[in-house]
């Protein structure tokens, strides 16, 4: 883990040029538009990237698990119980001291796997707690009118109670990609990448303002994309949800 | 630094680092992990009080006379998007390093997740429970205090707790901005503390969280009137991140 | 002996159009309990009939139809569809046989009307041209226009609606049996006595093996060609058409059951069509007018309506022919010896429908 100590007297960024260049981050203005479009491509651009790979790796991973222990606790009603247990553990250990916790392990390290790991645990809770939830709504007599026509389980499953979970599923997903969203910056400690790197050195850098508002509102506004996102997916994918009486 | 030692050592020296209260022998006195935890809760509490003043009446209030529902349901979606290490470091630049500065910092991310859940709550109580009691003459005063607050015990306290361990898990990371009063502390200073002690740390932190959520939880048992305990069976996840259909409410962290 | 029905044979079902059902000895004991839900129910139903379980809660009449399509595992005992045990294969594939209606119907909310009509073709891996005509021909057997209905969802219809489409959705791969299990009985009264008719209606054409289970025995007189009564404890008190429970209930549980007003019932059964009428000879017809179409037990209510005076009954291609009289003496005498032509005709016997 990188120390980090707001730094005693300012910095000023020098990106070279003359003195009159560069009053406003001098001045550490709130925002600089001018820092802003000059290290777009060399500091805020690579950094959106990684944030976006580091968090797609998440959900996906987390999605995975999440999805397979919801449908065990669907099946067998006594895998329940551990499963909320180890996941509400995760969720509630501070992600600071869980990076932490992670480190040492072998394997782990200061690495990517270490990040992945603990920004996955996050999303357990609440992906496999609405997917569970989700399936369980399913209608008594549409569960029975689908028996009594004779699907096989497997069948149910795949056509008629993952489909109707799925409202459940993916408002279990916004909430849980929006959450490692912001969460990620913190992960920068660990792994080195993305939208918290520019946070980081603008904190170091006496907070620059301009960085570390370009960095941060970044990352809100890929919250708020994500989430967005979701819900475009969700009407999508059951328009019977939203379908009134003509 | 790093992951050179066998990790059951780095374990091992962990917990004798917590044994020794934080002190590592040959080196200059630290702080002890025990000072450091109570400064830790010291600035979660007041954090947290600030909070409940400011956000508790309004999300109520909100949520009784069933208006601000857009406000007070977007403001917990956007909440989530907001990066903690961001909005700490944003309360430097402006106010510098302190208490204070940490202080705003932690309200601004505590508040609305209250206010969300306070409103939820209270606006999601049972249409038909609240006419019945208008038609019994109470006023509105007497409906809130009699009818909808009990009833919304779980929610509310649902959007406590997690404001409460959000609260805990910023005040740690505040130590990345240079506020030295929690232990998170320990954790940004790996030079002078090596692993174990970053371990150590780390470890206490994780127990002051779950010793945190178990208090509440009784708290909000205790809270919670006795003819709702018996039918919803509110079990220790479920208030920690209740089950929602609609993101409007919710915990996370 | 498989009593077979005309029809052309359709689907991948080894079965032709409507199948014979025999339970035979079927048990059902539940463990933990003491009295078996069903200790020893033995019943036929020929192909093409409906027929009726009736009886009060707690008689097992939803457990033994449930036990046909091994939705329930059967205690002991055998069930034969068309002759074939139902053990004798997988419930799945049995299940994908059998046409099944329940009272909350189950539509499938995330489908359309046509997509949840097409489950069980589907399933059975009918091409999708097939499958797709086979929807449009049940819609508008039902009486709903394919076009519009088909594509909406199950939220977009009315209550009676769904009932409609959920029996649609059951005759889908034409199978050779049907089990309803109060399929009207969430409906209200009037729309209830609609979709029964259109239910009969639709019968008379397709003519399935149906067995039907209702707790309401005027429900089970309309639709039924065959009632079994049964009894608290799963016992089969008395199996016979709606006329001969009528007239000679076994015993005192079915007389209570069919109720006191069972001659009145009775009544309702057959028309003035079926009635030797009275000439007026020469007198005037009154204006107290009845349709040849009424039943007796309607025309009974209009006599006493008129104070006991005689009705003129018309008919025939206007309506107003004038055919015959009759009178309070007359209709009250009909229940003696075979005064009415008994009302049931068996399926041999029926209008051949127009398939």
């Amino acid at each position: 883990m990188k120390p980090l100590v707001a730094a005693a007297a300012p910095i000023i960024p020098t990106f070279g040029g003359g003195a009159k260049a560069f009053a406003c981050e001098r001045a550490n203005r709130l925002f600089c538009w001018n820092w802003f479009s000059e290290n777009w491509s060399s500091i805020l651009w690579p950094a959106l990237r990684q944030h976006v790979v580091l968090c797609l790796i998440a959900i996906a991973f987390g999605l995975a698990i999440s999805t397979a222990l919801a449908l065990a606790a669907y099946r067998h009603r006594w895998v329940e119980r551990p499963v909320i247990v180890v996941t509400a553990i995760l969720y509630t250990i501070p992600s600071l001291a869980l990076f932490e916790l992670l480190e040492p392990l072998p394997g782990f390290g200061l690495s990517r796997t270490t990040a992945e790991v603990a920004l996955v645990s996050y999303t357990l809770l609440i992906l496999f707690r609405n997917t569970l939830t989700g399936l369980r709504e399913v209608p008594e007599d549409v569960r029975d009118a689908a028996a009594g026509m004779g699907m096989s389980p497997r069948q149910m499953l795949a056509r008629v109670e993952l489909p109707l979970a799925l409202p459940a599923i993916i408002a279990g997903l916004r909430i849980a990609t929006v959450t490692v969203i912001a969460l990620a910056t913190v992960a920068s400690l660990i792994d080195d990448q993305g939208l918290g790197v520019p946070i980081l050195t603008a904190i170091s850098n006496d907070v620059f303002k301009t960085e570390l508002i370009s960095a941060g509102a970044l990352a809100v506004l890929l919250a708020l994309f994500a989430d967005g996102l979701l819900v475009l997916v969700q009407r999508l994918l059951t328009p019977w949800a939203r379908a009134r009486i003509p | 630094m790093g992951t050179g030692a066998d990790p059951m050592s780095n374990f091992t020296q962990a917990f004798k680092f917590i044994g020794r209260n934080g002190q590592i022998p040959g080196d200059p006195p630290f702080p002890t992990l025990v000072h450091l935890s109570l400064e830790t809760l010291k600035v979660a509490s007041l954090a947290m009080g600030i909070s409940l003043l400011i956000a508790i009446p309004i999300g109520i209030w909100l949520g009784h006379i069933h208006r601000g529902s857009f406000i007070a349901i977007n403001l917990g979606n956007l909440w989530r998007a907001l990066p903690s290490l961001a909005v700490l470091a944003i309360g430097v630049a402006f106010l510098g390093i302190g208490l204070k500065n940490v202080l705003l910092a932690l309200v601004v991310l505590a508040v609305p997740p209250i206010i969300t859940n306070a409103y939820v709550a209270i606006d999601q109580v049972d249409a038909e429970l609240v006419d019945a009691a208008r038609g019994m003459g109470m006023t509105g005063w007497q409906i809130l205090r009699r009818v909808e607050l009990p009833l919304g015990v779980p929610l509310v306290m649902a959007g406590v707790r997690t404001a409460a361990l959000f609260v805990v898990s910023t005040t740690t990371i505040s130590a990345l901005t240079g506020y030295s009063g929690s232990l998170g502390e320990i954790i940004n200073d790996e030079s002078s503390y090596h692993l174990y002690g970053v371990l150590g740390a780390a470890i206490c932190i994780a127990a002051l969280a779950l010793l945190l959520e178990g208090l509440l939880a009784g708290v909000q048992r205790a809270l919670t009137p006795r003819g709702l305990k018996a039918t919803h069976a509110v079990s220790g996840s479920d208030a920690l991140a209740p089950v929602v259909t609609e993101p409007s409410v919710e915990p996370a962290l | 002996m498989n009593r077979l029905h005309t029809a052309r044979p359709e689907g991948p079902s080894a079965y032709p159009q409507a199948a014979e059902l025999e339970l035979r000895h079927v048990q059902k004991r539940y463990p933990g309990q003491r009295e078996p839900a069903i200790p020893d129910l033995s019943l036929k139903v020929e192909a093409g009939e409906v027929c009726v379980l009736v009886g009060p809660s707690g008689s097992g009449k939803t457990t033994a139809m449930r036990l046909i399509n091994r939705m329930i595992p059967l205690s002991g005992g055998d069930i034969l569809l068309g002759g074939r045990s139902v053990l004798d294969r997988k419930p799945v594939e049995l299940r994908r046989e059998i046409g099944y209606v329940i009272q909350q119907i189950g539509l499938f909310p995330h489908l359309t009307v046509r997509e949840n009509i097409a489950t069980v073709p589907k399933l059975l891996g009918w091409d999708s041209q097939r499958t797709a005509a086979r929807v449009t021909e049940l819609l508008e057997l039902i009486g709903m226009d394919p076009a519009e209905v088909g594509p909406r969802y199950p939220s977009q219809l009315s209550g009676g609606q769904r009932q409609r489409v959920g029996v649609a959705r059951a005759l889908a791969a034409d199978p050779p049996l049907m089990l309803m299990d109060e399929p009207f009985g969430a409906i209200d009264p009037i729309n209830r006595a609609h979709l029964q008719d259109e239910f009969l209606r639709l019968q008379a054409r397709v003519r399935k093996t149906v067995v039907f289970v209702t707790h309401d025995i005027d429900e089970a007189i309309k639709m039924g060609d065959r009632i079994a009564i049964l009894r608290q404890g799963g016992r089969l008190a008395q199996y016979a058409t709606p006329a001969e429970l009528l007239t000679d209930p076994i015993d005192e549980f079915v007389a209570e059951f069919v109720g006191r007003d069972r001659a009145l019932k009775r009544l309702g059964l057959s028309t003035l069509a079926d009635v030797k009428l009275l000439s007026l000879n020469g007198a005037e017809p009154s204006d107290n007018r009845v349709a040849v179409t009424a039943t007796v037990r309607d025309a009974l209510s209009a006599v006493l309506a008129a104070g006991g005076a005689p009705l003129t009954v018309v008919g025939g291609e206007g309506g107003d022919q004038v055919l015959g009289v009759v009178t309070l003496e007359l209709l009250g005498g009909l229940l003696g010896d075979g005064g009415l032509p008994d009302p049931e005709a068996t399926p041999e016997t029926a209008p051949e429908s127009s398939a």
